[in-house]
């Protein structure tokens, strides 16, 4: 019961600091955000993305201008099952999203050597595959929608 | 937290104690069953109990994956995550077949998941296999790893040439063990007693060899490229083994076709590449499989036997390998066998067949209706194939169907582990999560005072003795 409880108040803490705009800066960003930067500023600096699940459910989150995929799932704590198993290390594929054709157009970097090595290992990989944590995003990226494919797989005995 | 708060939380999990939920009982905390796990506690109000043979959680990822390989253990955070939620329980030194049968657990559980892996190296079944120095590459694995049971491996790394018999990914983790300066090693969490013996190591060349070609190869484009790109070591294909392979690039599909060109570049680069005094060689052969091993009056492996094969079949995917009567000696003093598991039948009621659990989508079908439903997930299930992505892909699968009989069930009756804790108690020290937080200090702790990042402990008996032990756990954040 004890540790129940413990775990709870832990827990309730975390969600506390994570949605406290105070809190949320220092603990989230992994960046030094300078100083004089002014929340205005801040605010412009948002994007919006959107997850589209393979259930059709979406998920929408804002999210800063530098951080990865990765990242916008982790700080927005989205329910997306698995995902960003290795936490951005190029070693998983959990992260693997596809793309419109014209947003895969858009980025401003090629998948490297390396990501498309772990793309390989993905299930249903298509033209348009890239790997969640190396896509970081730009302004020109607001409003991105990523299709989240299903990880299932067929293995069978 | 005020205390009002606490209060209200306090009469909401009493009042849960009374309703009943459904029991779930996991046995073996590998991937699959933390991944299973996630699942279950995302989709449903349940119980879960996660039982383990080893003190130890996390199965191959703490001892398969190589320690050169952090990274892809940094999903041991997410699996910590699942294993704090007030829902689930870990039980530790547990092992099914031993403390505990499968029929108990059905009786006592709304379902029982079985993912307890696939822990046997498949053996070749040829001359001399019981040779000194012919090793199955799980037992090295589990050697350097820290695996208790395979600590005391005898291994003569003292001659010049080793082979490897076998293509996949756990093939190029033994041969980069063996062929990494040891300088690189001594950063990561490798066994102490390995790296010692590992520094004193002479093989100089390394045979990698595969019955079928090299548009059969197991191993994985990222291990490969790692192996191209190691230190001080030359990698010497036989171009006579990729005669016509170019003709078959334009035709495979995306992840065949880079890692065959991959291949094909670094055959080109054979004739470029430099070699100085201490530059080791890691020789892939292909179209080869093993007769017998050669032997010396000391029952010391000295060389193996191969029978050249030549492929039958359009298709590369099902190209079948023919033996021709042609022989190939290859002289090594040190062989590794790595062609693959086999799961164990852990409780005479495993309805099992061919090395895996016999099972429909995760499901396994019998008859015995008043027990707990039978599943059985990652490799037992599936057989040990693909990698950890793989084995949770399939474990998602299974557990949501887990889900959905759970959800179509009329009442939960079941108490789960309480009911017989008491039982198994007495046969074993169980092991909870906070020993295990216990063990995890102590081993970083260890790991410091060598400029590693762990140390892990290698024997059962002391693990329990830490987890018991008033060792603090809560140190960091004072
Ligand atoms: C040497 C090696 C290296 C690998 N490296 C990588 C890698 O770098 N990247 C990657 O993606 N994949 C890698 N893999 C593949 C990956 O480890 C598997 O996909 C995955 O571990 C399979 O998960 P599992 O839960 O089915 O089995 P396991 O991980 O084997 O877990 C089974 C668990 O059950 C326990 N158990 C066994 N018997 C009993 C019993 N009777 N009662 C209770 N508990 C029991 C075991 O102790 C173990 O903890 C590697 C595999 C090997 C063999
Ligand atoms: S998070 Fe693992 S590859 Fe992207």
């Amino acid at each position: 019961m004890f540790r129940t409880v413990k775990n709870l108040s832990c827990s309730k803490f975390r969600y506390l600091l994570r949605f406290n705009d105070l809190g949320s800066n220092c603990i989230d960003s992994k960046r030094i955000v300078p100083f004089s930067t002014s929340s205005l500023a801040l605010k412009d600096e948002k994007v919006k993305v959107c997850f589209v699940l393979n259930d059709g459910k979406r998920l929408e989150a804002e999210a800063k201008i530098g951080d990865t995929l990765l990242d916008v799932v982790v700080n927005n704590d989205l329910n997306i099952e698995g995902y960003g198993a290795c936490e951005g290390t190029l070693t998983c594929s959990t992260c693997h999203v596809i793309l419109k054709q014209e947003d895969y157009d858009r980025l401003p970097e090629e998948p490297s050597d390396e990501e498309r090595d772990m793309l390989d290992l993905a299930y249903g990989l298509t033209d348009t595959s890239r790997l969640g944590c190396q896509i970081t995003l730009t302004k020109d990226l607001d409003g991105l929608e990523i299709i989240v494919p299903e990880t299932i797989n067929d293995a069978r005995s | 937290m005020t205390f009002g708060n606490l209060r209200t939380l306090n009469r909401f999990y009493s009042a849960n104690n009374y309703t009943k939920i459904p029991r779930v009982c996991i046995v073996g905390a590998g991937p699959a069953g933390f991944y299973a796990a996630m699942h279950l506690t995302k989709n449903i109000q349940c119980k879960i109990d996660l039982i383990e043979k080893l003190p130890v959680p996390f199965g191959l990822i703490r001892y398969g994956v190589a320690p050169d390989h952090p990274e892809v253990k940094n999903v041991i955070n997410q699996f910590t995550k699942v294993a704090q939620r007030p829902e689930v329980n870990f039980y530790g030194n547990v092992t099914l077949g031993k403390d505990i049968t499968l029929n108990q657990l059905r009786q006592h559980y709304d379902a029982v998941l079985l993912t307890y892996g696939a822990e046997k190296d498949k053996t070749l079944g040829i001359e001399n296999e019981n040779a000194k120095n012919v090793i199955g590459a799980r037992h090295f694995v589990g050697w350097y790893n820290g695996l208790p049971s395979n600590k005391d491996l005898e291994i003569d790394l003292s001659c010049d040439t080793a082979a490897i018999l076998g293509q996949g990914n756990v093939a190029l983790d033994v041969a980069r063990i063996l062929l990494s300066p040891i300088d690189e090693l001594r950063k990561t969490d490798i066994t102490e007693h390995a790296l010692n013996i590992l520094a004193g190591s002479k093989i100089k060349q390394l045979y990698l060899i595969g019955r079928r070609g090299p548009l059969q190869v197991a191993f994985t484009i990222k291990e490969l490229r790692e192996q191209l790109k190691l230190r001080d070591c030359k990698t010497v294909w036989r171009p006579e083994d990729f005669q016509n392979v170019i003709n078959e690039v334009p035709n495979l599909p995306r992840p065949r076709k880079r890692i065959t060109e991959l291949m094909l570049k670094s055959l080109n680069e054979n004739e470029t590449c430099s070699i100085s005094n201490n530059t080791k060689m890691f020789k892939p052969i292909f179209f080869r499989s093993p007769k017998k091993f050669i032997i010396n009056d000391k029952n010391n492996v000295t060389g193996i036997e191969l029978t050249c094969n030549k492929l039958e079949g359009e298709n590369w995917e099902s190209q079948k390998c023919i033996p021709t009567d042609e022989i190939e000696v290859v002289n090594c003093g040190l062989v590794f066998r790595s062609i693959g598991y086999k799961s164990i039948k852990a409780d005479e009621d495993v309805p099992f067949s061919n090395g895996l659990v016999l099972n429909e989508r995760g499901c396994v079908i019998d008859e015995a209706n008043e027990l707990g439903k039978l599943y059985v997930a990652g490799w037992l299930g599936t057989g040990p194939v693909g990698v950890i992505l793989h084995t949770m892909g399939n474990a998602f699968q299974v557990a949501k169907t887990i889900c959905d009989d759970l959800k179509n069930k009329a009442d939960y009756s079941k108490s789960g582990f309480a009911e017989f804790k008491d039982i198994v108690k007495d046969k074993t020290d169980i092991v909870d999560w906070e020993g295990w937080q216990k063990i995890d200090k102590f081993e970083i702790e260890e790991g410091k005072k060598r400029g590693k990042p762990r140390e892990k402990i290698c024997s059962v008996e002391k693990i329990i003795e830490i987890a018991k032990s008033e060792f603090n756990i809560v140190k960091d954040n004072s």
